[in-house]
């Protein structure tokens, strides 16, 4: 109160002498507008907006930053996992050769999906070489929920083959999207994001539809599924696959997750389902990105057929 | 001095924001993680002179909108912070400042900070979550922020105070 009382005394007596400690209102109101103005540009731009240029750059800086600190870390966010395998210490190499196997029977299911996927359609211009291979990388950054937009910096980039628009996927099912890329690494947009659409395929029924992120890391909330026919009800337990098109930016086949509940919607006419997504976004670590088969890579490749190049 | 400052003080925000997404993730609650860059603004705010805290502010946020892995619309985090650091800066007195009024200003930055990004959000039509998500995201911050600042605030405000003597608030 006493300060408070002082404080009072000086705005109004002593004003000069405190002058040196109060905030200039003109170099708040410029830097607001400095905001506001790029705010509106970012906006504005749409697609190709000015500040991407910006963003590669301090992506191209901050990017092995990131990385280094990531793998600095590693070593002590797998503790706990020393303490759960107790006689067998969980080695990094045997670790990776796991994931790497699980991403290769991954890629043979997406494989299987698709010729199922073609059958039923008869599409058979898709059919020829759909084949990608899979290139491993790792989570290094995660963005916070304060920013309200879920993604993820994975740490492998232009340099890899890695480019805007590729499917993420680990060995659950699909992880997301390429977002843009740096040199070295490259931002990951989750299909939890509320602002992520997926194109979806009921498994059973082969109805599509278009899968929403929640907006939510809870495995439980689910995703939010509406299907294009209204007149067909999703069955509980079905699984729930990308539609793709091998210009959009999901690969056809990918499993996204299981249907849990489902709701008719009235108001809107058509039916809506959650899906509960495969993938735990809240404990991702590595996962492969959708190459086009044969592409040159920094890295080592998984190919459809299982061989590593 | 001034560029030894600007070097320290942009060195401490490359460090809280590659921390923050990269080494705070693992302990993250619901995606929810400790905001660093907000907390050496407002170091800086309770230090310096209000001019240097408020560009620091704009620089730390528009970074945190730059940096890999965001993807939301660039300058909303530069408005935030940039306003927190008024904030902050107003409530520096000329002697130092108590625990107490550190860790409150933290908390009232945070909050600010939060909530300006997240309403600039609904201004700008972006599907987040709902206002529940919100508030949770919100208060959870601010905790956090709170939580860490005995540990984070004090050397900063060290650092900030020996490079600037002629502010210092000793």
């Amino acid at each position: 109160m006493g300060a408070l009382g002082g404080r009072e005394r000086r705005w109004t007596g002593l004003d000069r002498l405190e002058s040196r400690n109060r905030p200039p209102r003109s170099l708040l109101v410029a830097l607001v507008l400095a905001s506001i103005t790029l705010v509106t540009l970012d906006v504005s731009g749409g697609a190709g907006s000015p500040l991407d240029p910006a963003r590669r750059a301090v992506g191209e800086a901050f990017g092995p930053a990131e990385s280094t600190v990531a793998a600095a870390v590693r070593p002590f966010t797998s503790v706990p996992a020393w303490f759960r395998s107790k006689s067998d210490l969980a080695d990094e190499v045997r670790d990776l050769e796991a994931s790497n196997a699980d991403l290769r029977s991954q890629v043979e299911l997406a494989g299987f999906e698709r010729n199922r996927l073609e059958q039923y359609d008869g599409l058979t211009t898709a059919a020829a070489d759909l084949g990608s291979a899979l290139l491993p990388a790792r989570v290094v950054a995660v963005g916070s929920r304060q920013s309200q937009s879920f993604t993820v910096t994975i740490d492998a980039g232009s340099a890899a083959g890695v480019g805007p628009d590729m499917t993420v996927v680990n060995n659950d099912g699909l992880v997301g999207r390429v977002l843009r890329v740096t040199r070295s690494t490259a931002t990951v947009l989750l299909i939890v994001d509320p602002d992520s659409t997926v194109g979806g395929r009921v498994g059973s029924s082969m109805e599509i539809g278009f899968v929403n992120g929640s907006g939510s890391l809870d495995q439980a909330a689910g995703l939010d599924l509406r299907l294009v026919d209204d007149a067909s009800v999703p069955a509980r337990d079905d699984t729930v696959v990308t539609w793709g098109s091998s210009t959009g930016p999901y690969e056809p086949g990918v499993p996204i997750g299981r249907i849990t509940e489902v709701y008719s919607s009235l108001r809107e006419a058509s039916q809506r389902a959650v899906v509960e997504p495969f993938v735990d976004f809240s404990s991702l670590d590595v996962v492969g990105v959708m190459v086009p088969s044969g592409s040159t890579s920094d890295r080592a490749l998984i190919e459809a057929d299982g061989t590593l190049r | 001095m001034t560029y030894l400052r600007w070097l320290a003080a942009l060195a401490a925000v490359v460090v809280a924001l590659v921390v923050q997404v990269s080494l705070f993730p693992h302990l993250a609650w619901h995606g929810i993680v400790p905001n660093l860059c907000l907390l050496v603004v407002v170091a800086a705010a309770l230090t310096v002179e209000a001019p240097f805290a408020l560009v620091l502010g704009f620089v730390a946020g528009l970074t945190l909108d730059l940096a890999p892995p965001a993807d939301h619309v660039a300058g909303r985090w530069a408005l935030a912070l940039t306003i927190a650091a008024f904030l902050a800066a107003r409530v520096r007195q000329d002697q130092k400042p108590s625990a107490m009024a550190v860790v409150g200003t933290v908390a009232a930055a945070s909050f600010v900070a939060t909530s300006l990004f997240a309403l600039s959000g609904i201004v700008l039509d972006d599907p987040g979550s709902s206002v529940g998500g919100l508030l949770e995201v919100v208060l959870v911050a601010v905790v956090w922020d709170v939580l860490l600042t005995p540990f984070v605030l004090p050397p900063l405000m060290r650092l900030f105070a020996r490079l600037s003597p002629q502010w210092a608030t000793t």
